[in-house]
């Protein structure tokens, strides 16, 4: 049933991006790894670093797009799954540091030595071992996108207030992630990673294996994401974003449908943001910013939302841009990124990927009509 | 009082419901037979839509009785519930899932189990395309199949909805003036498609178009101000000097 499922998210469109994604993954390693450094195709450290960010952002930009494009909640807030993902692999990459910290403290993480911790906060506990982190990546996103969307959707809270509320999510977690007593760091967050899995973290290899996940994870996501829209689920979560409430009124529970749409976006952005963390070296509550969720849905409109592409297209084009902007003129990137947005809800509404692929489809259209001109035009609708 | 509620397929008895003091619905009873089919007429603001909202579980009424098959208050249930227990509606302003084709707005209403997980996995099967092209062919869009709905002429739309009606296949279909729009050839064909589904359901329809209601032959209840001013044959209501000092005093 699960196989048939997500046959029926493949297609040759799918497939290419697919076999993209796959190209991406093993190319970009190889040619960090097998190349010598002054070989002109050679991918420095940075760069990989680089890319990797650029992957997982995009796979936040597709699970942002799965709530926003294909069932219309327009979310504020979800930098806060990213960085709840991001914090679960963080605590493991902590309790990897062993006794090599600063004070040398067999369990305590240095910040908690500093600050007079006696023992390890009940949390911490299970996150020295991998696949418990790896399980907390998903569920702590889930379990709060849950208990969120459970009163949120329930309550009917919709449209521009749901979006600040989730706005409000986010800037609430930056700010209790701050505080000292969280246990988490507070604002310096976790850093000085040692090792993953028993691998160094900064490694070449190392890096070259988690560019490589990264660019395996957002492929599966993608090919989930595929599946679930071709869906009758699908086709249910666009229902809900055209009409809503003519949606109940053929008996679909709409806040199921949003809750389980809902919890499945918050846990792929929690993978995107736990990929991100050992690729960046350190996760802090700036993550939280509000102003990263809102990057985030311009990267989605740029590309194109309630396209699957788009999102993966918009998270690496203005991620690009912002790299060279921010090494260019520094000082006018958010006035740039402020344009980008005006401009593109003005003239490319359906973003990049959904403009090009309307294009074709016109073309292709006048084709036909031109081989066959029988194909009726749609009558002019009369004024409501 | 609920006694009178049994044998009945839905019962309003003395409902009221006001907005900002405003009554809309004010005092209304009304009860409709199993495989009755009822017209339902009346002046703009009268409370048609409104009776409809209430029946739905899109409006709460303040006080009064809504009881369907003579034993579910349907005041209890919401929207989702209340379709699934069989009454399915079509709206004023025809509402189909515009950047859905014609094919899928009647899959998605088409009866089927409702919960995420059971669509998740669904398998369109055959007998469910067959019902599909049965539906394509009753509201003549065969040709149509693959439009995507926004790309339909208002009539089109119109007929679509009533399309989704029938694939839900209530027990009760509630239909909210559904030949605006239309040619008068369509308004026919949209009379003897309506007399064709009371056959086997149960309709209700609100609608101004005298001659559309004339041509049902349908026994009509006439809304003003919220509650029933008069109920009888066509002839019989028009007739009556209290519809006419109503529809002509405006
Ligand atoms: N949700 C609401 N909030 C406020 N007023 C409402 C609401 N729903 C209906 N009304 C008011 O109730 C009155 C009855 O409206 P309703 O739509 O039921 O009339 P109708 O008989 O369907 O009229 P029409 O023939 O124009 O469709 C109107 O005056 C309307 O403004
Ligand atoms: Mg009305």
């Amino acid at each position: 049933m699960i196989t048939q499922f997500l046959l029926g998210g493949l297609d040759r469109r799918v497939n290419v991006v697919l076999a993209l994604i796959l190209a991406v993954a093993v190319v970009v390693p190889v040619l960090h790894l097998a190349l010598p450094p002054d070989n002109p195709f050679h991918v420095p450290n940075y760069a990989m670093a680089l890319f990797g960010k650029y992957l997982c952002y995009a796979l936040l930009a597709l699970s942002l797009d799965l709530v926003w494009g294909y069932c219309g909640i327009l979310s504020l807030g979800h930098g806060a799954f990213f960085a709840l993902g991001g914090y679960a692999m963080g605590m493991y990459l902590m309790r990897q540091i062993g006794p090599r910290g600063v004070y040398g403290d067999p369990i305590l993480p240095d910040f908690m030595v500093f600050l007079n911790y006696k023992e390890l906060p009940w949390f911490w506990y299970g996150f020295d071992m991998f696949w418990f982190a790896a399980l907390m990546v998903v569920l702590v996103p889930g379990a709060l996108a849950f208990v969120f969307g459970w009163f949120a959707f329930r309550s009917r809270v919709t449209g521009v207030y749901l979006s600040i509320i989730t706005q409000a999510m986010t800037y609430a977690l930056l700010l209790a992630f701050f505080r000292n007593d969280m246990g988490l760091g507070g604002n310096n967050g976790l850093t000085d990673f040692k090792d993953i899995l028993g691998f160094p973290v900064q490694a070449p290899g190392t890096r070259a294996a988690l560019f490589a996940a990264t660019a395996l994870a957002l492929a599966l996501c993608f090919w989930i994401c595929s599946a679930v829209t071709r869906s009758k689920l699908g086709k249910v979560l666009v229902a809900v974003r055209d009409a809503e409430s003519r949606t109940r009124f053929i008996g679909y529970r709409v806040e199921n449908y949003k809750l389980f749409v809902w919890v499945l976006s918050a846990m792929m952005a929690g993978v995107a943001g736990a990929l991100y963390v050992p690729q960046i070296g350190i996760i802090n509550p700036s993550e939280f910013d509000p102003a990263n969720s809102i990057e985030a849905v311009i990267w989605v409109a740029v590309g194109g939302r309630g396209t699957l592409l788009g999102p993966i297209v918009g998270a690496i084009l203005v991620n690009f841009g912002k790299t060279w902007f921010t090494s260019a003129l520094p000082e006018l990137w958010l006035f740039a990124l402020g344009a980008l947005f005006v401009v593109v809800t003005l003239f490319l509404p359906k973003g990049v990927v959904g403009t090009v692929r309307q294009f074709w489809r016109e073309r292709s259209e006048r084709k036909a009509v031109a081989v066959a001109p029988i194909k009726p035009n749609p009558e002019p609708e009369p004024a409501e | 009082m609920k006694e009178i509620a049994e044998g009945s397929l839905l019962y309003l008895d003395n409902v009221h419901r006001a907005f900002d003091g405003f009554k809309a619905i004010n005092g209304l009873s009304l009860v409709l037979a199993p495989g009755e089919m009822r017209a339902i007429i009346g002046p703009n603001g009268a409370g048609k839509t409104t009776m409809m909202d209430i029946i739905t579980g899109k409006t709460k009424p303040d006080t009064g009785d809504v009881i369907f098959e003579g034993k579910v208050d349907l005041t209890r249930h919401d929207e989702a519930e209340i379709a699934n227990m069989g009454i399915g509606r079509k709206f004023q302003k025809p509402t189909v899932f515009e950047s859905h084709t014609v094919a899928d707005n009647l899959e998605l209403a088409l009866r089927a189990r409702r919960g995420p997980f059971a669509t998740l996995l669904h398998q369109t099967t055959k007998a469910e395309f067959d019902r599909i092209d049965e539906i394509l062919e009753t509201i003549r869009l065969t040709a149509r199949r693959d439009w995507l709905a926004a790309n339909l002429s208002h009539g089109q739309k119109q007929w679509l909805e009533i399309g989704m009606l029938l694939a839900q296949e209530p027990r009760l279909l509630l239909v909210d003036e559904p030949v605006a729009g239309m040619t008068d050839d369509e308004t026919a064909e949209t009379a003897a498609l309506l007399r064709r589904i009371a056959k086997t359901q149960s309709v209700v329809v609100v609608e101004h178009d005298m001659t559309f209601v004339r041509e049902l032959g349908v026994k009509v209840t006439v809304l003003h101000e919220g509650s029933v001013l008069a109920e009888g044959s066509l002839d019989a209501v028009s007739s009556n000097p209290k519809v006419i000092e109503v529809y002509l005093g405006r």
